[in-house]
């Protein structure tokens, strides 16, 4: 009987080890990133580097200028086209949570979700490079519109679903018409749920390459024409990282570096806002 | 039959298949308390949602019959028009989370896009909160958020906000039943001072506060009107049995 017990309490401590054991593994790809990225990225980071556009082959130095600008235009561009579209969805299946139309775009979220971004780049290949015979920001923005669509419309929708229903009574019961009491009662009491969600969303786009590789293309030169290709940050470590010059490599590394704190940050401030502004019903 | 304010004949309301309210029959004079009790699920809330047509946001909603707000069909006007004359106080307070107490006031006129002078806005805020009681709490805090007040406070908000508006007439639906009894007994009292400007017409299912602050009493069972009349009276002497049962406690 006793030596049952003590064997029982030998397997829970075996037990308990485990899992420290393997919730310390799964830390540790982060760390790892986290570590080399910066011991690699940090040195390379300086003012030249982040103001500089790429040299030719066979000249030292160069940086990440266009690139990081590159970046700033597709985030600006895919923005400006999926959060109108995702928030009227979000508010759309938060008002008719029964009915076809409402589980249909329910479905569509989850199956565009899970589409991988290779497909969705070589769709707007298709639609939009074609037929505008040019690599272009737009068709890059247009891919990765496509690809933070999901979370928006997904997060607006549970933010508004937590709207309490008295708040729009109030309003109605005030004479308020129904879009008024939409835009100025319900939507900005949901307001930091909404941000919180297009800030992930940025942040998922940001680093995304594949669907970029058939649209933005990638240039050397400085551009913000968006009917030009343009640089971004991934298509431009991509870029250095592939290049047979040890130099080029390092400007690889100093470019993560640059995306993965600008991810990090963004997640950083998302999670803020959420904390900061919930509002207090 | 100037001094109507709301009539309502031979009214009923269903959702659906199934019919809540049947030929109910009344009228509110100006200036009183009209308290409508009844257990719960008798259709006294339905039938004050159907004052100002909020039961129309349930899919379903139908009425028959006749309601008049100072001689105008309640159901031949637009319902943004129709609710901008009817204030409606709620179960639970909710006051506006993203607006001020100042902005909270003014929602009705904020909200509809309606602009007036800072002036006026600033009497309508103070006139507002003085009528509804919460002047001295908050005349200091104006700008802070609507939600740090107190739930007695926040509903004395919400009637603020009505006010704002002018109504013909406010509904309240069981305006106390989440508050303490301070909070209540501060409500109760309210609604005497504002009897002398309008007309209010109250839900409740506490029998006591129908007694205490009502001028005429209607009591709903089951979807029908069993008895109206003044509140004395029909507490002293019911003439119908049903409402000496409820009165006496046997059921709701």
């Amino acid at each position: 009987m006793h030596d049952n017990v003590r064997a029982r309490l030998a397997k829970d401590t075996i037990f308990k080890g485990i899992v420290c054991l393997f919730a310390f593994v799964s830390l540790l790809p982060l760390f790892l990133i986290l570590y080399y990225i910066t011991r690699n990225g940090i040195a390379v980071i300086n003012w030249e580097f982040l103001t500089s556009l790429p040299r030719p082959t066979g000249e030292t130095g160069g940086g990440v200028f266009n690139a990081i600008v590159g970046t700033l235009v597709l985030i600006v561009l895919s923005g400006a086209l999926s959060i109108p579209c995702g928030i009227a969805a979000g508010v759309y299946l938060a008002e008719h949570q029964a009915g076809k139309l409402g589980n249909a775009i329910r479905l569509s979220v989850v199956v565009l979700q899970g589409t991988p971004s290779i497909v969705i780049g070589i769709i707007a290949y298709l639609w939009i490079v074609g037929p505008l015979k040019t690599f272009s920001a737009f068709s890059g923005g247009i891919a990765l519109a496509v690809m933070m669509l999901p979370v928006i419309v997904k997060t607006t929708e549970e933010t508004l679903k937590l709207v309490p229903y008295h708040l729009k009574e109030a309003s109605l019961a005030l004479g308020v018409p129904y879009y008024r009491t939409m835009l100025k009662v319900v939507l900005p009491s949901g307001m930091s749920g909404i941000l919180t969600g297009i800030l992930l969303s940025v942040a998922r786009i940001t680093g995304e390459t594949a669907p970029l590789l058939f649209t933005a293309f990638g240039n050397q030169f400085m551009n913000v024409n968006i009917f030009k290709p343009i640089d971004s940050l991934p298509y431009r470590i991509f870029y250095y990282a592939m290049s047979p010059y040890p130099e080029w490599h390092s400007f690889a590394w100093g470019a993560s570096f640059i995306l993965v704190v600008l991810t990090l940050s963004l997640n950083l401030v998302a999670r803020g806002i959420s904390a900061k502004w919930k509002i207090q019903y | 039959m100037e001094n109507t304010v709301l009539t309502v004949k031979d009214f009923s309301a269903s959702f659906g298949d199934h019919q809540i309210l049947h030929d109910i029959n009344l009228t509110i004079e100006r200036n009183i308390v009209a308290a409508l009790m009844g257990p719960s699920g008798c259709g006294k809330t339905t039938l004050i949602r159907c004052v100002n047509r909020m039961h129309e946001l349930i899919p379903g909603a139908a009425v028959s019959g006749e309601m008049l707000l100072m001689n105008e069909d309640i159901y031949d006007m637009q319902p943004i028009i129709l609710r901008r004359k009817i204030g409606m106080v709620f179960q639970k307070p909710n006051p506006f989370p993203t607006m001020s107490i100042y902005e909270n006031v003014v929602a009705g006129y904020k909200l509809n896009g309606i602009k007036l002078p800072k002036s006026e806005m600033d009497g309508i805020v103070e006139r507002s909160l003085k009528n509804a009681a919460l002047w001295g709490e908050v005349k200091d805090n104006l700008h802070r958020k609507g939600t740090f007040l107190s739930g007695g406070q926040q509903q004395r908000l919400c009637i603020a906000r009505a006010l704002a508006m002018n109504p013909e007439i406010i509904l309240f639906d069981e305006p106390t039943s989440a508050l303490d009894p301070k909070s209540t007994a501060q409500i109760e009292d309210l609604f005497v001072e504002l009897k002398k400007t309008v007309t209010m017409l109250l839900v409740t299912h506490n029998i006591a506060q129908a007694a205490r602050v009502s001028d005429v009493t209607a009591f709903i069972y089951l979807g029908e009107l069993v008895e109206f009349g003044p509140t004395e009276k029909m507490f002293t002497v019911p003439k119908d049995k049903r409402t000496e049962e409820y009165l006496t406690g046997k059921f709701g």
